[in-house]
């Protein structure tokens, strides 16, 4: 019995040390070496080294000159993610949607039947950075007249950032709204006065 | 639409055709034949057993066997509870996390030791870096390897002819680890790095948004973990929302790597069996009976997910895309879908769409997946199930035509039955008692909305919602419909003790079946004999399943998703 235990222990540390220590220091190792940008988290500097987010972390938007995310159910806290986790049925969920739904279709202008349903759930981290194109879309002509340019410069740019499904087939096509809002202030200039407030 | 069953196909076809290579190199690998991996890998395993103190050619009866896995378990239980207990000083933790409370890291503990990966807390503000690489990472390539090792012993059991040992246990889980998970856990995050995923020991990082506010991004040692959650079956993600995170999973191709890994080394398990037991024609029929439960179950999951949700579409919006809430856009609700059925008939239980949101009978899918609990299953541990219901099918089968049942040759007798019935039977028993228990305390607490604040939906979801728990639970998976409140003391304990007796009892009683059984002869087969490779018997397997594995559960599941999806037509 005694040989047992002691073996038990034994195995227990070596694999702590091989499996805790050594196989992480060799993803570190690789990453760091050949994808040090991934493996810092895909983070976002601006050329003064500030950092102004993720691109796969989505952040708030709520000016009317910039594109806007998915809804969050946990109000983009990247510090703390998750869904809502609400049953299809739930009353409460329903209530959220219809309230969404309200707010989108008159920031828009748009009909009920227009809005894409993305952009009146939230998505399973709360952190989803995409949206798919006809949300884009959806948010064009208001990015547009808020910005006092032509209509078609913000397509364009839709379009430069729509990343089609892997291998044509896998996964869904989308666009990053940071990435997305980036080259709008990079190739538009940034809105200084925040407009219709 | 139709581009989503070609990835969903596309998806399983690639995972079948590589399985057939990874189940090969698994039957080298523990029949200790020479592989292409050995020069890099055999040192490692080398050290291992030497650094243990094992004699690599000690052999071991089922008893020994099942006290040796017994024993290494508690050790690291211990370990890792300690190491938990006392993170807030141990080193690499740069984001200041506390230390875990007794219950939780009870329930949290037992969970990754029984491979479960129950999580009834959140990643980022839960757990030190420390923590998730020597006690969370370590225990998922170590349980898993647990599993993996059982599940080879049985059957070397199956296989044997007048055998009174079945292998060493430390040399099996040595292998298991070094030779088959560490290798392609590597690959794997090695993939995830270039996808995306993060791998650094630096703490949250704070951005300026474009807006100028504020962001913390909670980031770490993501990658290493995330691969070996899915190739172990662990399924406990680094982040609270798992790998619907964009970091856990950033891209389609990420995404597809890691259904690949939930479900290769479970497939692959099949076709080792046919290695074993010099019966590739048995793997076959096995692997299709899996096939001809979990096909179905895609499929209409696919299609649920991908039809939406009717309370939705009531309020006039475009759904074209399926039922949104919960999943993320770069996957969409085909491989959303594809992912929930993977990963509980596996007992993985990572998510990349939140199953408390599934559509009623979306999510009555992952529920039918984990009560079977044997379709490709755990890695190891679902494939017992699956010889145990095979055994069970066989003595079905011998009664019917009147013959003594017989598999591989051996007769199947009262005392194999008993300890099948044993393994079978304590399922149903802990997630229906459970269950019934939850509801007994929700019912006799006196306004438990806020007494006990359990549930986040009313009615007949908020039912599903225990139900859910004690099944991850019990089936050892994990998942969770998340909306439950559930890191409270009862379900700390509660569930933690179904972890822990889920795990231990499917896997000792089929050692002590595989015990009896080999001590058998066996007879050679004649033209009287129950052929197990036939597709008469693929049939005869698959109605048993189907039947005794969800008759017992057809009240709940009326109870449950049944009845809320009635309410929402």
């Amino acid at each position: 019995m005694f040989k047992e235990l002691k073996r038990g222990i034994l195995f227990t540390i070596v694999m702590m040390v091989l499996l805790g220590g050594g196989y992480h220091v060799v993803l570190w190792t690789i990453g760091r070496a050949v994808f040090p940008s991934q493996s810092e988290g895909s983070l976002i500097r601006r050329a003064d080294g500030t950092i102004v987010g993720s691109r796969l972390i989505a952040q708030k938007f709520t000016r009317p000159e910039y594109f806007q995310p998915r809804p969050s159910g946990v109000d983009y806290n990247a510090a703390a993610t998750g869904g809502t986790n609400y049953g299809p049925s739930n009353a409460d969920h329903l209530k959220a949607v219809q309230e969404r739904l309200d707010a989108v279709t008159k920031q828009e202008g748009v009909t009920v039947g227009q809005v894409p349903s993305e952009m009146v759930t939230a998505s399973g981290g709360g952190m989803d950075p995409h949206v798919p194109p006809s949300a884009a879309e959806l948010q064009a002509t208001r990015v547009a007249s808020t910005r006092g340019v032509p209509i078609e410069r913000v397509r364009a740019l839709i379009h430069a950032h729509t990343e089609p499904p892997a291998l044509g087939f896998l996964g869904r096509a989308r666009v990053n709204v940071l990435e997305l809002n980036l080259a709008l202030d990079e190739t538009l200039g940034a809105v200084k006065a925040v407009a219709g407030r | 639409m139709g581009t989503e069953y070609v990835a969903v196909g596309f998806t399983i076809l690639f995972t079948i055709a590589t399985s057939l290579l990874l189940g090969r190199y698994m039957f080298k690998v523990f029949t200790g034949q020479r592989t292409l991996l050995d020069p890099v890998l055999f040192p490692i395993e080398r050290l291992v057993l030497r650094v243990t103190g094992v004699n690599p050619n000690e052999q071991q009866d089922w008893k020994q066997y099942s006290v040796s896995l017994l024993v290494s378990n508690i050790f690291m239980w211990l370990a890792t509870f300690a190491i938990v207990s006392i993170q807030k000083v141990l080193p690499l933790n740069p984001d200041g996390i506390a230390n875990m409370g007794p219950t939780l890291s009870f329930n949290t503990i037992s969970s990754f030791t029984t491979n479960t990966n129950l999580q009834h807390y959140s990643g980022e503000t839960g757990l030190s870096y420390f923590s998730q690489m020597f006690a969370i990472t370590f225990l998922q390539f170590v349980t898993a390897a647990t599993g993996v090792a059982a599940c080879i012993a049985i059957i070397r059991g199956l296989a044997g002819n007048r055998l009174t040992q079945l292998g060493n246990f430390y040399v099996d889980l040595t292998r298991a680890t070094a030779r088959v998970f560490l290798p392609l856990a590597l690959l794997v995050g090695v993939i995830l790095i270039w996808q995306g995923t993060p791998m650094t020991f630096e703490g949250a990082v704070k951005a300026t948004t474009l807006e100028g506010q504020e962001q913390t991004i909670a980031r770490g040692v993501v990658a290493p973990e995330v691969s070996i959650k899915q190739l172990g079956t662990n399924g406990g993600g680094y982040f609270g929302p798992n790998s619907t995170h964009p970091y856990e999973n950033p891209t389609p191709i990420s995404n597809f790597a890691e259904t690949w890994s939930i479900a290769i080394i479970p497939m692959a398990m099949v076709w080792t069996l046919g290695y074993m037991v010099g019966r590739r024609r048995l793997a076959v029929v096995i692997f299709v009976t899996m096939l001809a439960v979990y096909l179905p179950m895609v499929t209409f999951a696919v299609a649920q997910e991908a039809g939406g949700n009717p309370a939705i579409a009531a309020l006039g919006v475009d759904q074209s895309t399926g039922s949104m809430e919960g999943k993320e856009v770069r996957f969409g609700a085909g491989l959303s879908a594809l992912w929930a059925v993977t990963t509980t008939v596996t007992s993985n239980g990572s998510v990349n769409a939140m199953h408390d949101s599934l559509t009623p009978l979306g999510g009555l899918m992952p529920l039918i997946g984990m009560w079977l609990n044997n379709i490709f299953g755990g890695v190891g541990v679902g494939f017992i199930n699956m010889l145990i219901f095979v055994i069970v099918a066989v003595f079905v089968a011998g009664m019917m035509i009147g013959r003594t049942p017989e598999f591989l040759g051996k007769k199947v007798e009262a005392k194999e039955m008993k300890l099948a019935s044993l393994a079978l039977l304590w399922h149903p028993l802990a997630i229906l008692v459970g269950t019934a228990i939850a509801c007994y305390v929700w019912a006799t607490t006196a306004d438990p909305g806020t007494a006990l604040a359990w549930l986040k939906n009313p009615g007949a979801h908020g039912f599903s919602e225990m139900l859910y728990e004690f099944t991850s639970s019990a089936a050892n998976n994990g998942s969770g419909f998340e909306g439950l409140g559930d890191n409270t003391p009862f379900w700390n304990m509660s569930t933690g003790l179904v972890m822990l007796l889920s795990r231990y009892i499917p896997i000792i009683a089929p050692l002590a079946l595989a015990g009896a059984l080999a001590a058998k002869p066996a007879s050679p087969e004649t033209a009287g004999s129950l052929r197990a490779d036939s597709a008469t018997f693929g049939f005869t397997l698959w109605a048993v399943i189907v039947i005794l594995g969800l008759l017992m559960f057809m009240p709940v599941a009326v109870l449950g998703p049944i009845a809320e999806h009635l309410a929402l037509r």
